[in-house]
């Protein structure tokens, strides 16, 4: 019976797979996220070894400190301390990158239990438990962020924060970007809550749980082990639609001056600067802001193209 | 109906209100204040700026201060104030909705600050929205009508697309196009109509994207429903089945995110309102949270969720009328 649930469910995956490969669209957001990824990851060290420009290296020489248009040794320009743009985009494209995926990361966890408890619990309990997610959605997002920032940044950073920024070797600027993750996967969790309530509800009824039920499984193993694993096509669609939003988010609230502060760079941050220049240095827009949306324009993608491969009710259109 | 109306019209009281507490505490939560932006004050200065804004009076009292200047309260014998809905029974003053004075604005109350920015918001709201419902629901339909041509998919990558690039990133690139290369339209906002394309194509780009995003899938999802196929059946012309049948149906999902959307455009969108300079409420509000300055940020607080609780219960009401088969008990 076991061995017969497995060869199912891989099947399921598979099938999956092969839908979302067939999906022309899906497949180029796939390929360019996963460029995109392996080019900020490994990008850096290479223009530091080929060139000997890192993100933050500031030319020795007084002349060359100011912004230079486009040319073979700095393909997208330098901006106004005359640091390479490249470097800085693909710098910063970790940091957007990390925020997207971690803060993705907290929304899936809070949300996942969230709302599988309220749909599970039903009743009171979930009546209770969403209309406080219904509240929260109706406060200011940014107020909830800039709070979390200003009551716990700098100084008032929780000592588990600081230590994993002293662990990275970096001071408090990095201390600041853990809390953005955190911030921001703290409020964009309520949608998350509200997917994976729907789907539970439709679930719990069914003769799986109630055999789960009978033979004595604990409330949280059900909820955990039985109905979340069954939930996880509509989540995996939605937490990868949710990466693009937050990445939105962070470059938002970088562009306000309270997200990614300097030494460090985000699409979001490099951007801001640009806007300052636009009208004399259109470069130092134009790269980081077109890296960006090309890189949110693939995850859209992919995200619809998951959506279609694992929602079969969708898969006919 | 009118009773679901009413019963939904009551719960908008303590929903807002609950708001306002929340927001109040998270602005208290806040380390900093109004006066202690700059340097240290002495505390002879601060213990007097408390006690002129009532900061030394125990929590509940400003509390419940803070909440009948937003709702109702006996007006004070001192008060000159006009704002908001005034009255007297029976030998005592009420005034209502009157959200006090700005901390940082100083003589200017809330009301007055929301009454003066507020129409920029909602002009240029209002105008992307409808720019937005009129490309996204025409994208939309023709996309759904041809689907998987190459109508569907250039206008639905140009939707992706529309949903990808920042805002604040395709606000300066059009005003890098059309106002710094061609000349055509002014970069920011200083008077007359032509001002004001720039900003309500960029605020409506990413709302016409998801427009048309819903209105294709309702629309597919409805043009494979039986009622249709009667509808076809009994030999109704084409153009009949899609505006009388299809249309209405296929709505539905574009309606639960219009009504929100129009909340969320007249409130003011701070990214369009800092590239444009427009001197919009979106603005105030963020100036507003970064200044500690309280009664603001919670009049605009009580102000936009009330508006966006109203909204939410038109779209639900709107259900009705689309969906016959919708009731309300």
């Amino acid at each position: 019976m076991e061995q017969q649930e497995i060869i199912k469910s891989a099947s399921l995956w598979k099938d999956a797979w092969k839908r979302l490969l067939k999906n022309k669209l899906a497949v180029f957001g796939l390929v360019v996220v996963a460029v995109m990824t392996i080019a900020v990851i490994i990008g850096p060290a290479i223009i530091k070894w080929a060139t000997g420009f890192a993100y933050d290296t500031i030319p020795s020489e007084g002349e060359l400190i100011k912004s230079f248009p486009p040319s073979l040794q700095h393909p997208m320009g330098t901006d106004d301390s005359g640091r390479d743009i490249l470097a800085r985009v693909l710098q910063g494209g970790r940091i957007s990158l990390m925020v997207g995926i971690i803060s993705t990361f907290v929304s899936l966890i809070v949300g996942v239990s969230y709302g599988a408890t309220a749909g599970y619990l039903g009743g009171r309990i979930d009546n209770f438990m969403m209309r406080v997610v219904d509240i929260i959605y109706a406060i200011p997002y940014i107020l909830l962020v800039i709070v979390l920032l200003s009551a716990f940044g700098g100084q008032n950073a929780p000592q588990w924060i600081q230590s994993i920024s002293n662990a990275l070797g970096s001071g408090q600027g990095l201390s600041q970007i853990i809390l953005l993750f955190f911030a921001l996967g703290l409020v964009s969790w309520l949608t998350m809550a509200r997917v994976v309530r729907g789907q539970i509800l439709s679930l719990k009824n069914q003769e799986f749980v109630m055999a789960a039920r009978a033979t004595g499984v604990s409330t949280p193993g059900i909820i955990f082990r039985h109905l979340v694993p069954n939930a996880l096509g509509p989540v995996i669609v939605y937490a990868t639609l949710t990466i693009p939003s937050v990445m939105l988010s962070e470059a938002f609230l970088s562009f306000l001056g309270i997200g990614v502060q300097a030494p460090f760079a985000s699409w979001g941050s490099l951007a801001a600067d640009g806007i300052k220049n636009i009208s004399v240095f259109p470069w130092q827009l134009i790269f980081p802001g077109v890296t960006m949306a090309l890189t949110l324009f693939s995850l859209n993608f992919l995200g619809d193209g998951l959506r279609d491969a694992l929602d079969p009710q969708t898969r006919k259109f | 109906m009118l009773s679901y109306i009413i019963r939904r019209l009551l719960l908008v009281i303590p929903m807002a209100l609950l708001v306002i507490t929340l927001t109040w505490i998270l602005i208290r939560i806040a380390p900093g204040s109004f006066y202690s932006s700059e340097k240290k004050l002495p505390p002879a200065v601060e213990a007097n700026i408390k006690k002129k804004y009532g900061l030394d009076k125990p929590v509940w009292q400003q509390y419940l201060r803070v909440m009948g200047n937003i709702t109702c309260r006996t007006k004070d014998a001192d008060e000159t104030t006009t704002n908001g809905l005034q009255f007297g029974v029976a030998g005592t003053n009420f005034k209502c909705f009157d959200f006090g004075d700005s901390l940082k604005y100083e003589g200017q109350s809330v009301n007055e600050i929301i009454r003066r920015h507020f129409p920029y918001s909602a002009t240029i709201g209002i105008l992307a929205y409808i720019l937005a419902l009129i490309v996204g629901l025409s994208a939309g339909i023709i996309a759904a009508l041809k689907q998987n041509s190459a109508t569907d998919y250039g206008s639905m990558s140009l939707a992706m697309l529309g949903l990808s690039v920042p805002n604040f990133v395709l606000g300066p690139i059009l005003v890098l196009i059309f106002s710094l290369w061609l000349y055509w339209l002014p970069p920011a906002r200083v008077g007359g109509a032509s001002s004001y394309v720039l900003p309500v194509i960029t605020l409506a780009a990413i709302y016409a994207a998801y427009i048309a995003r819903l209105t294709r899938a309702g629309m597919l999802e409805v043009l494979r429903s039986d009622y249709i196929r009667t509808a076809r059946a009994k030999g109704l012309s084409e153009w009949k089945v899609l505006m009388k049948h299809a249309v209405r149906g296929g709505l539905i999902p574009v309606v639960s995110f219009t009504g929100p959307a129009l909340a969320a455009l007249l409130a003011g969108t701070v990214v369009i309102e800092k590239v444009f300079a427009i001197p919009g409420l979106g603005n105030i509000f963020i100036q507003s949270v970064f200044n500690r300055d309280e009664p603001l940020t919670l009049g605009i607080v009580a102000f936009l969720s009330i508006l966006i609780m109203i909204f939410n219960l038109l779209v639900d009401i709107s259900y009705a009328f689309l969906d016959p088969r919708i009731r309300y008990e």
